[in-house]
């Protein structure tokens, strides 16, 4: 509950809200101008209409305002921010190694499931990855994974065109090529 | 005061004429006016929309259109063929009469004011001597197809912009005849070519400056009632899409609404032809008093001169689009007749006097 | 089937309209409508142009994330606050880690809060900016839209190089923010800070000042200081009604006591109101900003880091004042890692329970303007 003390009037934004809430409420009738006013405003309202025609044709005779790019042409020259989060990717060494031990604490992290870690055993009888699911068609790019990865096996790829048209081909296996990104 | 320095009729009439029996001359000349008619309307919205759309991008620090063709030049041949090829859906209450007429009517009403627009010394379809009247008067014909489109829409959006619209269109159109009955007064004519060849000489004897000062707040007059009069921005009140999600052409798609698109567009060029004839001087190439350039200017066609001053007007539309917001409905109307009315009943009244007392520039 | 046009729809509270002189009807306005910003719907009594009677129909975004809180963990739940109010996603993932930290009595580092102030006005700016061009949209000027827009976009840039997303941020957590912000942070903040202060003459020059802006907006939809208070709007559209209360400074939170910025606050509660008080609320926040820049400290952002976060027993609450107003959160902790109960309070529900004491009386596009200058984000009143 708002306390009545903070309640009070403050500086003056507008002078005129006040009255026109007492017009609203009194009558819908609107004073008239006198004569003087009304050529005034009409003056007045002409000067703000050229104003806001001149801020417009600056831009319009400056083409060195414009800020669009088109886009797939500039695509060699966009460059993503290095935090950018496009889809999570399995970093690879040169050997196609990667650092993924499959303890399981992204698939535990992702809210919405998007992460399945199924591990497998080696020839060593020790627990190692088998399949890296990672769903994109349910991933929010929220980077909780990412962030409690432990041995930094995973990160956000800058891959941005990530539209598809069907659905399954959106389900990535990352320890697979095209989890490198 | 107009001493006729040119031919009254036109170049390719005349030729026609010359070579076949007057019987058949007269439909030869009919069909060849009709299709230089359709001709002009279907090339004319291809430009101004890619024009719009460029002109509104630059407004904006956007680039607009840039692939189909050089800078998207293309691009509004691309749209076109679009709409042509889209279904045309009727709402299911609609009237069907009503609702595939209704798109015909502001078309046809635009293509007529096409056949007495002079475009250069020989370019015009016919020369009426009444051509003011009769642009007030076809003009008035396209209320009917916004208003049919309306009411047999079935919708209550398309009903209320096509009300709007109604109230719009005819209490702007009274401003419009008001200066337009100027330019009458003081060129003396009612004839568009002869209301051209009235301002002959330097630029100073165009109407916007030959009545001093009047002139030019004529002209303001006009651009601003021309523009309600084309249901543009900022009195895009009948189509208002974040208020009223398109007005009338709420229920149109295919090719309906490419004839309403198509009809706004010739409209808009229409209006700018119009401007030009009453107050630039029309297809007469700008003197301004220097022998080398005034013959370098003379030496460009008439039409071409007549282009480029539509374009700068319609530039001008454009710029008052794409820089103020839209006015509500009774704002609209106290402007009209509490601002714009009697202003112009004195602009006509002094007009009156400025004749009477032969203060016009000479 | 014959349908009577005269029969009310649910919610009117005046079904028979005898009084009247001319028939009148009802429109649906939404869920798909240009003029509702998403999928709100409104059905309208109308007499003619002029509006009687607004009622709002809600839930068609309704996503249950109050429900879903309770099976995600705490630091899962930061996520979802993204998707409440996606134009203050910071604000509200603030809202969310203040709760947490009050559950587990931790602090944050110097730096950790100087982050959050800072990315926190930044992005009111930007959510204000956005605003202004849909208002500019909403009344026909296309072109405010795009230049909105246009500055918008240096500040999403801002937010894509510190934490990877532009509009779903899930940066904040709790003790300080996920990640350090990068070298080039405050140099970028003080380009856009320059470019911006230009840009508010511009807006100024655009609609500000403009007569037709000023008709469309003056005297229109006015909310009484009494009614806005008894509504329980918050926000700006509160300050416009010329209560002078922000979370900010009346509650203060993170470390909004050490900076000097002013309430703008309006008298009368119309929209013109509303809107200064919006573009007042820019200058000040880049008032903020910028004394934040000045000290800003060096050191740890983040004060410890848990895997799992076990809130003990008792309920929790905190608030902030987002772009929209006040968002209050009240959770419910049991002892395990998930929250027994998470209840958001968002501003854009109070806010948009007034429209109809706002909107009676005035014309389709004045409501138009009205809903435009309550500044709605429908995820934020569906949650």
């Amino acid at each position: 509950m708002i306390e009545e003390s903070i309640i009070k009037k403050h500086t003056v934004l507008s002078e005129h809200a006040a009255e026109l809430l007492q017009s609203r409420q009194s009558s819908t009738v609107k004073p008239g101008l006198s004569l003087s006013q009304y050529l005034y405003k009409i003056g007045s309202g002409f000067y703000s209409l050229l104003k806001g025609m001149k801020l417009t044709g600056s831009y319009f005779v400056n083409p060195g305002k414009i800020v669009t790019q088109p886009y797939p042409e500039n695509r060699e020259t966009l460059k993503m921010f290095p935090r950018f989060r496009g889809r999570v990717i399995m970093v690879h060494d040169e050997d196609g190694e990667h650092s993924c031990t499959a303890c399981g604490l992204c698939e535990k992290a992702c809210p919405n499931g998007t992460i399945s870690v199924h591990a497998t055993r080696n020839i060593a009888g020790r627990k190692v990855l088998g399949r890296y699911v990672y769903r994109l068609n349910q991933c929010t790019q929220c980077n909780l994974c990412i962030e409690v990865c432990p041995f930094d096996a995973i990160r956000m790829g800058h891959d941005f065109e990530l539209a598809a048209y069907d659905r399954d081909s959106l389900i990535f296996i990352l320890n697979n090529k095209e989890g490198r990104g | 005061m107009n001493d006729i320095a040119f031919p009254t009729t036109n170049a390719i009439g005349d030729l026609v004429r010359a070579n076949f029996p007057a019987s058949s001359a007269y439909i030869i000349n009919g069909i060849l006016g009709i299709a230089a008619v359709l001709i002009t309307v279907a090339l004319i919205p291809v430009f101004l929309v890619w024009m719009e759309r460029k002109v509104a991008a630059h407004f904006q620090a956007r680039l607009g259109p840039m692939r189909v063709g050089f800078h998207g030049t293309l691009q509004s041949v691309a749209d076109g063929l679009k709409l042509l090829f889209k279904e045309v859906l009727k709402p299911a209450g609609a009237d069907s009469f009503g609702f595939f007429l209704a798109p015909i009517l502001p078309a046809t009403a635009s293509f007529l004011v096409m056949t007495i627009i002079p475009f250069d010394h020989h370019l015009q379809v016919t020369d009426l001597n009444g051509g003011v009247i009769y642009v007030i008067a076809i003009s008035g014909l396209s209320v009917f197809g916004i208003l049919l489109a309306g009411w047999s829409s079935n919708n209550k959006y398309s009903l209320l912009g096509a009300m709007r619209s109604g109230a719009q269109l005819i209490s702007y159109e009274i401003s419009l005849a008001i200066i337009m009955l100027l330019i009458v007064l003081v060129s003396g004519t009612a004839s568009l070519r002869e209301i051209v060849l009235s301002q002959q000489g330097t630029v100073l004897d165009w109407w916007i400056f030959k009545l001093p000062g009047l002139g030019l707040v004529a002209f303001i007059m006009y651009l601003i009632s021309s523009t309600a009069e084309l249901n543009r921005g900022p009195f895009d009140i009948s189509e208002a899409e974040s208020e009223l999600t398109g007005g009338f052409t709420t229920e149109y798609s295919g090719i309906s609404f490419s004839m309403f698109f198509l009809a706004e567009f010739v409209n808009m060029f229409v209006a700018g032809t119009l401007t030009t004839t009453f107050f630039l001087g029309g297809f007469l190439a700008p003197q301004i008093g220097l022998g080398t350039v005034d013959l370098l200017f003379d030496a460009v066609p008439g039409f071409v001169w007549f282009f480029l001053k539509t374009c700068f007007i319609i530039f001008l539309f454009m710029w008052f689009r794409w820089s103020f917001p839209r006015l509500r409905v009774d704002q609209l109307m106290e402007l009209e007749w509490k601002v714009l009315l009697p202003i112009n009943i004195i602009v006509l009244v002094l007009g009156a006097i400025f004749v009477a007392q032969g203060w016009i520039l000479p | 089937m014959e349908i009577n046009h005269l029969q009310a729809p649910p919610g009117f509270t005046d079904t028979a309209a005898a009084e009247a002189t001319t028939e009148e009807y009802y429109l649906n306005m939404g869920p798909q409508h240009p003029g509702t910003h998403g999928v709100l719907r409104l059905v309208l009594r109308l007499d003619g142009e002029n509006v009687q009677e607004v009622v709002p129909h809600l839930g068609y975004v309704h996503r249950a994330i109050e429900k879903m809180a309770e099976n995600q963990t705490y630091l899962q739940n930061i996520h979802l606050t993204d998707r409440l109010d996606y134009l203050s996603s910071f604000m509200n993932n603030l809202g969310l880690c203040m709760a947490i930290e009050k559950g587990l009595g931790i602090g944050v580092p110097e730096r950790g809060e100087y982050i959050r102030v800072m990315l926190c006005e930044l992005q009111r700016i930007q959510s204000h900016l956005l605003w202004w061009g849909v208002l500019g949209m909403d009344m026909g000027a296309v072109t405010a839209f795009l230049y909105g827009f246009k500055e918008r976009e240096m500040i999403t840039d801002i937010f894509e190089e510190v934490c990877g997303n532009r509009l779903t941020m899930n940066f904040f957590r709790p003790g300080g923010s996920s990640a350090d912000v990068p070298d080039t942070f405050l140099p970028r903040v003080a380009t856009v800070i320059e470019r911006l202060k230009r840009a508010l003459d511009e807006y100024q020059t655009l609609l500000t000042d403009n007569i037709i802006f000023q008709e469309r907006t003056r005297g229109i939809g006015v909310l009484s200081r009494e009614k806005a208070l008894s509504y329980g709007c918050t926000g700006p559209v509160l300050r416009g009604s010329g209560v002078q209360y922000d979370g900010r400074k009346n509650n203060p939170y993170s470390i909004y006591e050490r900076f000097d910025f002013e309430v703008p606050v309006g008298q009368g509660g119309d929209s013109f109101d509303r809107y200064l008080v919006r573009m007042e609320e820019m200058a000040q926040s880049i008032k903020i900003v910028q004394q934040a820049m000045e000290t800003f400290p060096t050191g740890p952002y983040r004060s410890k880091e848990f895997s799992k976060y076990r809130i003990p027993t008792g309920s929790y609450f905190s608030q902030v004042e987002t772009a929209r107003g006040l968002l209050g959160i009240y959770m419910v902790a049991d002892g395990t890692a998930k929250p027994y109960r998470l209840k958001y309070r968002s501003p854009s529900f109070s806010n948009l329970s007034a429209i109809n004491e706002m909107a009676v009386g005035y014309k389709i596009a004045d409501l138009i303007t009205i809903i435009s200058t309550l500044d709605l984000v429908i995820p934020d009143i569906d949650r």
